[in-house]
Parts: C-alpha cells; sequence; structure tokens
C-alpha cells in the first residue's frame, strides 16, 4: 500500500517557485503587452465636503489617456459600494462610492481615477488635479465617536452604526448576588494586515468575445466576479476573474469589490486597454483596510474558586468610516471572547462607530484577539483578586471534554448557533504548562529577581470557530495522461493548498501525489465558490476535494472493473495503477481508465484507438451510460451544518529592562489543537507566522492618527511591523488532535490561531513582570516607562 | 510611489560634476541614493535634476592620513564598515556603522552622503561631530574644509551649498590611550534610534555625542562630572522631543541610562587597550 499522505510533513511544492522568484502576482501580469496603468486622487483631508474637481490641467499632460471623477460614473457604478453583509442591526450601515460623491470621510478616500501610460504620468497626472474643499471637523477615535459632538455622516445620529445585544441567563442578576465581583477597562489599538504584496487589479476587455478578463489580487475571485458583473452590465458569463499567486491577504483582500476593482475593468473596456492598478505602500494604510481598534468594559461576578457566575460585557468597535463588511468582527468579538469557558450567565452588547478613518474589515484573527484578551485579562484579574493560579481559575471554568457538542447559546458570525463541536480544553492545559514551564517559572523569577532581572509569565486560552460556510466545491480530473487535475474556487495567499489538498486527493485516489495539479480562484475553473478567510480552506475545500475524489475513484472503479472483468470490491489502486487484489498482473492505469471514459469517434493518438467505436463497448448498450458523464471527473461540494471549533493556548515569558523598560522575549510556547492534521509543517508555519503578527500586534504595530485624522506611521519607516530579529527564534508548539465530527476528514481550521492570544499573554506576561496593570495594548517600551512613572507617584 | 520628472546627469569628473551643478539651482547630487530615492519616490523633494556622482573615478577610496582616515565620497558603508585600516585609526567608525540600517542599505549607502544627508537621527554625523572631524567639499571656487562644528546647521540641512560636492571626509585618529563607545536604542534591529549616545575619553576629557534628542547632532562636555551625575549634566544640555515613538520623558530616561553606560565603555576600552599594548 502507498503511505497515507495525511498527517505527513510533506515539502510544499510551491517552495520551488516562490523561492527562486518564479511567482506570478497580479503585477506581473501582462507585462510583456503595452498596458495602461492607473493611480488614484486620495483625498488628503479626513472629512471634507468636495465643492468642485478641477481635471483640466490633467488632459495635457502627455500620456494621459483617461481620467474619471464621480460623474463620469453611470448607472450602477454611480451607486454605492455593496455592503456585502447585511444584518439587522446594522440599521446605519454606510459604503463609500467607487470614486468619493460630494464628500469624503477619510485621509486615503478615492476622488479621481487616472489612466496613463505608465504609473509614472499617472503620478503626475493625479498631482496636477485641484479639488475644492470645504473642511468639515474629523471624528477620530472611539472617545470623540462616542462623544458624538461631530459626526462622521448627517443621517447617522451618535456616530452609531449598529447596536447589537445577545444575553444568556441573567447577567447582571447573577453578578449582583455573587459574592466576588471586579470590573475592568481594556483597550486595543488599531493594526492592519499588511500583506508584503497590497492590491492590485488587472483587466482587459476582449471585443471579439465580448468577454472580460480580470486578474486580482483578492480573497475571493467569485465575489468579485460577481461585483464585476454586476456593476458593469455585464452578464456574469462574460466575466472571468483569476487570482494568480498572492502575496499575503490576511483578511483585508477579502474585503471586495475594492473601488479599483471596478475602476480598473471599466477603463479598460472604455478604452479597449488592458489597463494595471498596483496599489503602492503608501496607499496601503491609507486606503485599505485596519482592524482591532476596540474598547471594553467589563463585569464578572465568581465564587470563591474563581468559577465565573455572570459576565457583562460592553465594548465599543472603531469601524472607521464605511461598513462594507457588516458586523462580523465585533460579532466574533462578541461571541468568541468566551473562549473555553462556561460564564453560566453572560450578556454582551457593543456599539460599532463611525469615525474619519480607513474603514475596518476583518484582519486575522478578526475580533478574536480583542475578545480573548478580554476574557483572559479577567480571568487573570480573578486569579489575583482570589490569590490563585491563574491555570487553576480556567481550568475550573473549563467546558469539559464529556460535554460536547456544546451550546453557547449565541448567534455566532454566520447566523448559526455557537456550538462547538469538540475539544479537550484540560489536556491542552496540561500540555502548555509542561511546554512552557509553568510549575517551575516562580522559582525562576526569584532567582531572577536575586540578579536584579525582572521576568513574567502569561497565559491565554481561545476558541475559534474556523471553517464556516455557506459551501465550498470541487473538481478533479483524471486525464488521459494519468494525471489529475483538481480545481476549487477559493483562492490561495500563500498557505500551500497545493500541497496539501494533492495530499488529500493521492491519498484518495491512490495516486502518485506528483501527479496532482492543484489550481485556485480561477472562475473559468470552479465558478462557485465563497473565498478564503475564516480559517475555513482546508476544512471546506479539503473536504470538498476529499469528496470530489471519491466521485472520482468511484467512476474509476467500475469503468476499470468492467475493462479488467473483475468485481469493484476486489480492485486496488496503488500508485497511479489499478489491478485486482491479490493478481497485480491483471492491471490498468488511471490513464487508459480515462481513455475509455470517453468513448470516441476520432482517435487522434495511440492511447484513444482504444476508445473508439469499433475498439470498444457493448454494442447492445448506449455507449455512454445512463446516468453518467463521459470524461473521468468527480465533482462535489461541502456545505456543513455549522462552523467547527479549533482550540489552543499560549504561554509567554518575557523579560522587562529596569532602566529601559524595554521587553525581551525569552520564551514562546503553543499548544494548538485543529482537529486531525493534515499537514503539521505547514500547520506549524502558520502558527509561527501567526505569532510573528502577533508579536507586532502587541508590541510594535499601532495606526498613529492625529486629532486632524492624518495617519502619521503610513509607511514601514515607522510603522513597526516586527522584522525576523524581533520576533522570538524558536516557538514550541504542541499538538492536540481533536478530530471534529462535522466533516469528513475530522479537521478544523488552523489559519488565524497563531494570532489570537498574543495581546491576552504579553499584557498578562508584562503584568506578572512589573506589578503593574496592563491594560491597553499594544505596548511599547515608552509606554511601559511612562506607566511605571504613574505607578510609582 | 514614482517621482516627478527630473534631468539626469552622470558626470565622469568632479569639474563636470560642479559645472553642471552651477548651472542648474534645482540640481540635487545622487550618491547611494539610500535616503534620497525613498524621498524622491514620496514625492517628498522633487528637484529638477540628478546629478549622478557613482561615475567619477577615485571617489570610493579609503586611505589613512596623518591623523585620521580619510573617506571618499563614493565608499559605502559596507566598505568603510569591513576596513581594518578604519577599525585600527578610529574603532567608534565602525562601532556606530554596525548600527546603521541594514547590510543591503549599507551596500549601497556612503558613509559621506550619511554626513551630507544631516539626520539628526544618524550615527555618522554625531561620531563626526564628536571627534571633530571635518568634510572636504568641491565647488566653482575650489576646495574647502568644513570642520564637522561647522557643517550642521539645521534639521537634514548641511552648510555645503547647493554647487557643491562632498569629496571626502575626515575622522581623526583616536589618540593613544583614549577610549570610544556607542551605544543606541532602537524599536527594531536595524532602525533610527529613539536614542543613541557615542563617548570619547580621553585622560580627564569625557564628552558624548548623542542622536536622536535635537535637530542636529549634539555633543555634550561632561570633563569633571561625577559618574553618577554623567546622565543628569548631559540632559541640562538637551531638550529631548516627543515623537510617535517614544515621549520626551523616555527619551530621557534613555539619555541618562545611555550616558553613564558608553562613558563606562569607553574608559574600559581604553584601560582594555592600553593593557593589550603593554
Ligand atoms: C530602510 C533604511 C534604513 C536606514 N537606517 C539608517 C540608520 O539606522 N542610520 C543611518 O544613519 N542611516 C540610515 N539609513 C540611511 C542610509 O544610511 C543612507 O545611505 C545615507 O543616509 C545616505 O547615503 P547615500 O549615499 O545613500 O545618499 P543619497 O541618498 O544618495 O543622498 C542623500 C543626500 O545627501 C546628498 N549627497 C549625497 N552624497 C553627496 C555628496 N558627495 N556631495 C553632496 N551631497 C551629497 C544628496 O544630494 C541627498 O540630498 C537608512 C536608509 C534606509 C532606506
Amino acid at each position: 500500500m502507498t503511505t497515507k499522505l495525511m498527517g505527513q510533513g510533506v515539502q510544499r511544492v510551491e517552495d520551488q517557485r516562490f523561492l527562486r522568484g518564479l511567482g506570478r502576482y497580479v503585477d506581473d501580469v501582462a507585462v510583456e503587452q503595452q498596458v495602461l496603468h492607473a493611480a488614484v486622487l486620495r483625498s488628503p483631508h479626513a472629512h471634507a465636503r468636495i465643492l468642485d474637481i478641477d481635471v483640466a490641467d490633467v488632459l495635457d499632460v502627455e500620456g494621459v489617456h483617461a481620467v474619471y471623477t464621480y460623474d463620469d460614473l453611470t448607472g450602477p457604478m454611480a451607486e454605492p459600494l455593496p455592503l456585502l453583509i447585511p444584518h439587522p442591526a446594522l440599521t446605519h450601515g454606510r459604503t463609500q462610492y467607487a470614486l468619493a460623491k460630494d464628500e469624503v470621510n477619510y485621509v486615503g478616500e478615492a476622488i479621481a481615477f487616472v489612466v496613463a501610460e505608465d504609473r509614472y504620468v499617472a503620478e503626475d497626472a493625479v498631482a496636477r488635479i485641484r479639488v475644492d474643499y470645504e473642511f468639515l471637523p474629523p471624528v477620530v477615535g472611539i472617545a470623540a465617536a462616542r462623544a458624538a459632538e461631530r459626526l462622521v455622516h448627517d443621517d447617522v445620529p451618535g456616530n452609531v452604526g449598529a447596536r447589537l445585544e445577545q444575553e444568556v441567563g441573567d447577567a447582571k442578576a447573577a453578578i449582583a448576588r455573587a459574592p466576588h465581583t471586579l470590573s475592568l477597562d481594556l483597550t486595543v489599538e488599531r493594526s492592519a494586515c499588511m500583506p508584503m504584496e497590497g492590491r492590485g487589479t488587472v483587466a482587459r476587455w476582449d471585443p471579439d468575445l465580448h468577454r472580460l478578463q480580470v486578474w486580482t489580487s483578492t480573497q475571493s475571485s467569485t465575489g468579485v466576479r460577481a461585483a464585476v458583473a454586476v456593476k458593469m452590465g455585464l452578464g456574469l458569463g462574460q466575466v472571468d476573474v483569476v487570482t494568480p499567486d498572492v502575496g499575503g491577504g490576511f483578511g483585508v483582500k477579502i474585503n471586495h469589490p475594492w473601488p479599483e476593482e471596478l475602476l480598473v475593468p471599466m477603463a479598460a473596456r472604455a478604452l479597449g486597454r488592458t489597463v494595471k492598478f498596483t496599489e503602492d505602500r503608501r496607499e496601503h494604510f491609507i486606503s485599505s483596510a485596519h482592524e482591532r481598534g476596540q474598547v471594553h468594559h467589563i463585569e464578572v461576578g465568581f465564587d470563591d474558586d474563581g468559577r465565573l457566575l455572570g459576565l457583562d460585557v460592553e465594548f465599543w468597535h472603531d469601524h472607521g468610516a464605511f461598513t462594507p463588511y457588516g458586523l462580523i468582527v465585533p460579532i466574533i468579538t462578541s461571541t468568541q471572547l468566551l473562549g473555553p469557558y462556561k460564564p453560566q450567565n453572560y450578556r454582551v452588547v457593543f456599539e460599532s462607530l463611525y469615525t474619519n478613518t480607513v474603514m475596518v474589515t476583518p484582519y486575522r484573527g478578526a475580533g478574536r484577539p480583542q475578545g480573548c484578551y478580554a476574557m483572559e485579562r479577567t480571568m487573570d484579574a480573578i486569579a489575583a483578586y482570589l490569590g490563585k493560579d491563574r491555570t487553576e481559575v480556567r481550568a475550573v471554568n473549563f467546558i469539559q471534554p464529556d460535554e460536547f457538542p456544546y451550546d453557547q447559546g449565541l448567534i455566532f458570525q454566520d447566523g448559526r448557533e455557537l456550538e462547538y463541536d469538540s475539544g479537550d480544553y484540560p489536556a491542552s492545559l496540561e500540555k502548555i504548562k509542561a511546554l512552557v514551564g509553568w510549575d517551575e517559572f516562580p522559582a525562576f523569577q526569584a532567582e531572577m529577581a536575586a540578579q536584579g532581572r525582572r521576568v513574567g509569565i502569561g497565559l491565554a486560552c481561545y476558541v475559534e470557530g474556523t471553517g464556516v460556510g455557506p459551501y465550498e466545491g470541487a473538481h478533479v480530473h483524471i486525464e488521459t495522461s494519468g494525471k489529475v487535475k483538481v480545481a476549487t474556487g477559493l483562492t490561495t495567499q500563500g498557505q500551500g493548498h497545493a500541497t496539501v489538498f494533492a495530499q488529500l486527493v493521492a491519498d484518495e485516489l491512490g495516486c502518485p501525489f506528483e501527479d496532482v495539479e492543484v489550481v485556485t480562484g480561477d472562475t473559468r475553473r470552479m465558478p462557485y465558490a465563497v473565498g478564503t478567510f475564516a480559517s475555513r480552506a482546508a476544512v471546506m475545500s479539503g473536504s470538498a476535494i476529499h469528496l470530489a475524489a471519491k466521485r472520482a475513484k468511484e467512476k474509476v472503479l467500475k469503468i476499470a472493473a468492467e475493462a479488467l472483468e473483475a468485481d469493484e470490491k476486489d480492485l486496488q489502486i496503488v500508485d497511479g495503477v489499478v489491478s485486482v487484489k491479490g493478481s497485480p498482473g491483471t492491471s490498468i492505469d488511471l490513464g487508459t481508465v480515462s481513455v475509455l471514459s470517453n468513448p470516441l469517434r476520432y482517435a487522434f493518438d495511440e492511447a484513444s484507438k482504444a476508445a473508439t467505436q469499433f475498439s470498444v463497448g457493448d454494442p447492445g448498450k448506449p455507449p455512454v451510460p445512463e446516468d453518467e458523464e463521459p470524461g473521468l471527473e468527480g465533482k462535489d461540494f461541502y456545505s456543513p451544518e455549522r462552523a467547527t471549533f479549533a482550540s489552543g493556548m499560549h504561554a509567554v515569558i518575557v523579560e522587562t529592562d529596569p532602566d529601559t523598560a524595554e521587553i525581551t522575549i525569552l520564551k514562546y510556547a503553543v499548544v494548538h489543537d485543529c482537529g486531525k492534521l493534515i499537514n503539521p509543517m505547514i500547520v506549524e508555519g502558520q502558527i509561527h507566522g501567526g505569532v510573528a503578527q502577533g508579536v507586532g500586534g502587541a508590541l510594535y504595530e499601532r495606526m498613529a492618527y492625529d486629532e486632524s485624522g492624518q495617519l502619521l506611521n503610513a509607511s514601514f519607516m515607522d510603522f513597526l511591523m516586527p522584522y525576523v530579529t524581533e520576533v522570538p527564534d524558536g516557538i514550541d508548539v504542541d499538538h492536540l488532535e481533536t478530530a471534529s465530527p462535522l466533516n469528513p476528514l475530522g479537521i478544523k481550521g488552523a489559519g488565524e490561531a497563531g494570532v489570537i492570544p498574543s495581546a491576552a499573554v504579553f499584557a498578562a506576561a508584562i503584568e506578572d513582570a512589573e506589578g503593574i496593570p496592563i491594560t491597553a495594548m499594544p505596548i511599547s517600551p515608552s509606554e511601559l516607562f511612562t506607566l511605571r512613572q504613574e505607578h510609582s507617584s | 510611489m514614482k517621482p516627478a520628472p527630473f534631468d539626469y546627469r552622470r558626470p565622469g569628473s568632479i569639474a563636470e560634476a560642479v559645472q553642471i551643478l552651477a548651472g542648474e539651482p534645482n540640481a540635487k547630487v545622487l550618491a547611494g541614493g539610500q535616503s534620497l530615492v525613498p524621498l524622491l519616490s514620496m514625492r517628498l523633494a522633487a528637484p529638477a535634476m540628478l546629478v549622478d556622482i557613482n561615475a567619477i573615478p577615485g571617489l570610493d577610496a579609503i586611505e589613512v592620513e596623518d591623523g585620521g582616515v580619510r573617506i571618499g565620497a563614493l565608499a559605502r558603508h559596507a566598505a568603510v564598515l569591513a576596513s581594518p585600516d578604519v577599525r585600527r585609526v578610529q574603532p567608534l567608525v565602525p562601532m556606530a556603522l554596525a548600527h546603521v540600517a541594514h547590510a543591503t542599505i549599507r551596500n549601497r549607502g556612503t558613509t559621506v552622503g550619511s554626513l551630507i544627508h544631516a539626520d539628526a537621527a544618524a550615527e555618522m554625523p554625531v561620531v563626526l561631530s564628536l571627534l571633530g572631524g571635518s568634510v572636504d567639499v568641491d565647488g566653482p571656487s575650489g576646495r574647502r574644509t568644513i570642520p564637522a562644528s561647522e557643517l550642521y546647521v539645521g534639521p537634514l540641512e548641511s552648510s555645503l551649498h547647493h554647487d557643491e560636492i562632498a569629496v571626502s571626509a575626515f575622522f581623526p585618529a583616536l589618540a593613544p590611550g583614549a577610549g570610544v563607545a556607542f551605544q543606541e536604542l532602537a524599536r527594531r534591529h536595524g532602525d533610527y534610534a529613539l536614542v543613541g549616545a557615542a563617548a570619547l575619553v580621553e585622560g580627564e576629557s569625557v564628552e558624548v555625542g548623542y542622536l536622536s534628542v535635537s535637530d542636529v547632532p549634539t555633543v555634550v562636555d561632561l570633563s569633571g562630572v561625577d559618574d553618577a551625575d554623567l546622565g543628569e549634566a548631559a540632559l541640562a544640555q538637551l531638550e529631548p522631543a516627543d515623537d510617535i515613538h517614544a515621549t520626551a520623558a523616555y527619551r530621557a530616561q534613555l539619555v541618562r541610562v545611555l550616558t553613564g553606560k558608553v562613558v563606562r565603555s569607553a574608559r574600559e576600552w581604553a584601560d582594555q587597550h592600553a593593557e593589550g599594548a603593554r
């Protein structure tokens, strides 16, 4: 038997290409052609009325082909961009126009779109557009939004886009009755995804076929396709969207259509030329999306053991100037905050607020880092209050392994019940304690203190709903060469899909791993798909691919059984050859089975002769049996009832410098349970990347807006994304594999987990080292120094 | 992020370069491009012309002279950092250069370019100021030497005339028995420092140069100050400011911490090398 590839650390097939610089990204598309390049005039003001736009000087610039403003948009293009995920609580949802109409609401909002011979000329032209503004007072930050002395949108009272409350039991009454209570106020600032490749779109209109070809760096090619077709008044069948290699997404590319994803196709069609837009770094800072900014107020009641009796959480979410992605982020915070715990009585209410800043859409973790931070800091506070070990307080609140499925009684981000499918939190806790050396830490801390050094330890737990619906599909095609071509519609941003999906197909079909080729994100190959977000690709497309391969295999066995005059049950497929068990001589390879699957009238090569009408088939039956199709293909979809819930725990040991307040990571440990592992190496890579981003979010990155709404650090010089030198050298990882009962492979998502507990663990560890409450994240040495001074005075 | 249009010249001699500069008041010299090109790309600078000096022969020399080491205008940070001559004659130069940016940038960026760019957060202007070095410049009226004390006039502003080219910088040698040290604190490895300090101790004389605490490189004379009071004495002459990365109070704390440390390690350096010589 061929060894199973599921569970093996198979080397990534993508890496040869990526490491040798042979990746092909949107900006590499159509380089050899006479492509026109676009640049965007963006608002320099956070809030202003547009009185007049004068483009007269632009048309004189040699090499300029077109300039568009709002007045040039017609039909659906002139309407606001879609509100992708409506919600009844989003009573005041607003989206921007592809090009600003009358008013701008954040620095960076698109106002005009110039198409020119090259990007240099396009930027020269942009610099010549003159706009008359009437300044309006900007609203920056959650405090200003709540105060509502000024409004972002005139017709949104109080700057409140939505208010949503959920309650299980009676939290307030339970807290009132509880023997102990605490309240906490916790803040998280904004950060952003910052993929190395920003957004980018290329479009070409084919006047002969009346088709539009779009390449875009997205996390949902089918979503972009539908939006482009609607906005441009084209039939869906006239629009093809291909997502080539993507240099990182992390969430920002799931929002769509971005203005440029519509403007580029519009210009390509109008001008009859291929048009390209490649976002630059400054644009990414001021015109893509941010996340994380939230303020939380927590009231909690508990007993002598630290058991939660009631939890009441109120929080304010800064969603920026517009709400294209609905309430997904705050809904996730409000539900996933509960983590592995049973709060007994829980009430959560949030307000999603407008500010004159870049809009907020999900960033890896998507509201969970904030929720985890709120819950885990509460656990730490309870432990400190009771003088108990922080892990004991957590343990008494865990949902136990025999309590699954466990219904938290809330509605999750997909509109379905928040029902955990499986997990083993006590086992995770034992593992993380051993991995980080929890029980030995107090002795180490005392030993360091004797040397005048300060060290602290933090621990945080999370549960992550992964693999949300509605569905994904897959198509598996065994070609006459024996090669297996697999297509799934969601996109890939470097996760290694081509490797893990090929592992699943090779296992199911019994073909060599090397013979499987996976295509993602091409609407020509799989027009029905949702996208890559919410740690869902392995669960959703992985399951769909597994099912589609199964169907293909059924067909292989049927045809082979006939050809070999054997019973299907006696057949096996090993290394791409179907044979009768026990008599290896009686065999047929997958390529030949594929030839036989497609009855031919015309032969075109030696192999195909075998399938022609005088060579094959029972003359008494139709060449293609009833209920069958020609070709050796399998297609299937996977659509689960609800999400599957991965979980894990992180722990960190930090040292803080008594003089300079520098924060050094001494040890970082992760225990991770994403169900059955397809490829442990890839899962560990996801964890490493997530932890690196988490270190950035906790200790380095923030969006430094000033009061007028200018982003002061819109470059990699001042936005401190960590270098490899700032990320821990080694991250200790241990896995638990609690299978999901919801899908055929028993898997759960793994993409986001690494980033979720970072704010929580670092705050806890720094607090432990310093003996000062840490309530605002991220934290810099300068801020820690300020806290020390405040604390000592 | 594409520069505004500019003319481009690549003269083969200093004389030709000076002539071109004299004819175009809005021209800029291009050396390693590691500071200038980002400014152009972000359209924070839009000179009418770039005068690329990279084709001028002989400008990349690193030569030991009487009393110091001379570094040519095209000597890259990486070459200066690797030079055993520089290390022997003035060890403070490589100590500080190790903190300048990252390897790829040091491969292109020039040390003289950094001196002329006059960023108060840069390492080399402080080193030149502390050591009392100088820069030789060529212009329409011939060659002149600008001492470091007259080179820095404001933020990102040197006293070079627009039609002058810096041809070399001179870093005085470390006197026998003297000691030097450099330390800085940056948010990330290779970033511009939040605060940096370079010390030169020579007998009773103690001087410390600071980066990122004012608009220009600043040198403070701390001779005769008690070790315990070094930081406060330095702060009395400095006015650190707030920015998005650090408060003024935090910068002051770093001045306190770093001053004591660099002075101590400069003394240690002197002691170790004195012993080594024996
Ligand atoms: C990511 C990054 C990080 C960096 N980090 C640091 C750091 O930590 N510390 C640090 O000190 N620097 C840092 N730098 C800047 C780097 O050191 C530059 O190389 C240096 O400041 C300028 O040298 P250059 O040769 O590249 O000059 P250019 O960029 O070519 O020119 C800079 C300026 O000096 C003028 N100029 C240059 N040479 C001459 C000359 N011979 N005559 C007259 N005028 C001249 C130019 O006209 C221009 O105005 C960093 C740069 C980058 C991109």
